[in-house]
């Protein structure tokens, strides 16, 4: 087997591990079935805790919260202005693993993965201002997540969670159309909201076919959350530029649009792995991997692989 | 020794993370407005409120 089907392989294999664990983790964490049976949501203790990913609270089967919804709840709480258990929980999750919990742990991050793998005549790798759109997310979470709760408030002090209400598509795939398919009494209430977010969901599926992770990549406040600790989790990326023979082929097969080689941690790394396992001179790893002496025979350059990435 | 060094802004910030936990939960409660708001369907995220 010549060097690049190898590399084809064994890149399709991991994909696949990773696929399995996003998919366990997505079912273990959603596994409320009486949910999905009767149209209700969880109601136990284990709710006061977050899962890492995005995953809407009003899902069915949700055993846990989703941590954007949570802070947005106590923000927007008369109470609080200020959210200690949400800062502690990011910091907590960020510094142990950063946005590793979007390549593995968010169940709308493997959504939106599968819907990516429907084919299309022509996929579109790179939008068209693609470097500045992936900043819109801090201010999708500066805007609709901080500040409107904590200051668009009704007479008793009480903010709304805006950026559930108005943007996340995730709350409308894995509570809107369940819940209210389920339930009589809340097909009568729907109306233009349910219609708008509707829509929001249809344009994040239609662009997910087409675009890798768009939601991930350009939207997502969770992902902005971790993104900030890709440098300095104790999970991370380094390349030995001594090993790094400059031949891109990371850069070629990453998703997410990173050069790992130049730059292992960037904030829009989803650790997805793809980069490490294409590397023909191992000169990428990861801080849970042991560092190893270059030996001749692992430091030659491979040919870039066709245009596809593989994804 | 060396791996200590090579994650000590993230040992930081795990220590400041759980004084943080401890925080919100034990002396603030938050975590009751995190489950008093998840035990109900939120009508804001489903599209109805
Ligand atoms: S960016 Fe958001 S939706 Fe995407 S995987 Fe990360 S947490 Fe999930
Ligand atoms: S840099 Fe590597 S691990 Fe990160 S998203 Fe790209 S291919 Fe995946």
């Amino acid at each position: 087997m010549d060097k690049k089907k190898h590399g084809a392989k064994t890149h399709h294999t991991t994909q696949k591990k990773r696929h399995a664990i996003q998919l366990v983790w997505a079912l273990l964490t959603n596994s409320y079935l009486t949910g999905f049976l009767y149209g209700k949501i969880y109601t136990g203790k284990l709710k006061q805790l977050c899962v890492p990913g995005l995953n809407c609270y009003s899902c069915p089967g949700a055993l846990g919260s989703c941590p954007i919804g949570a802070l947005q709840a106590v923000l927007g709480s008369r109470n609080f202005k200020f959210s200690f258990y949400l800062a502690g929980f990011f910091l907590l999750i960020g510094a142990l693993m950063g946005r590793f919990v979007c390549g593995f742990l968010c169940p709308f991050g493997l959504i939106q993965e599968l819907l990516h793998k429907i084919p299309f005549f022509k996929k579109i790798r790179y939008v068209p201002g693609e470097k500045v759109l992936v900043k819109l997310k801090y201010l999708i979470l500066l805007i609709f997540v901080i500040l409107l709760p904590l200051y668009a408030v009704d007479i008793l002090g009480q903010g709304s969670p805006w950026f559930c209400k108005l943007i996340c598509p995730a709350g409308t795939l894995e509570g809107g159309l369940p819940l209210v398919f389920l339930n009589e009494a809340l097909q009568n209430t729907i109306g233009f909201l349910y219609a708008w977010k509707n829509a929001i969901l249809i344009l994040t599926i239609l662009a997910s076919i087409l675009i890798y992770r768009p939601f991930c990549k350009f939207i997502c406040p969770l992902g902005a959350i971790y993104s900030f600790f890709n440098r300095v989790a104790i999970f991370r990326h380094r390349v030995d530029p001594k090993r790094c023979t400059e031949c891109r082929l990371c850069a070629h097969i990453c998703p997410m649009n990173v050069n790992p080689a130049k730059n292992p941690n960037s904030a829009e790394c989803i650790r997805c792995g793809a980069c490490i396992k294409a590397c023909p001179a191992q000169a990428l790893s990861h801080t849970f991997t042991k560092r190893t002496e270059i030996s001749s025979h692992t430091t030659s350059s491979a040919p870039l692989p066709p245009s596809s990435n593989g994804y | 020794m060396n791996r200590l060094k090579e994650h000590r802004t993230a040992l930081v910030l795990l220590a400041v993370s759980l004084v943080f936990l401890l925080t919100g939960t034990l002396l603030r409660g938050e975590h009751e407005v995190v489950l008093e708001k998840a035990i109900r369907i939120c009508l804001e995220c489903i599209g109805i409120g």
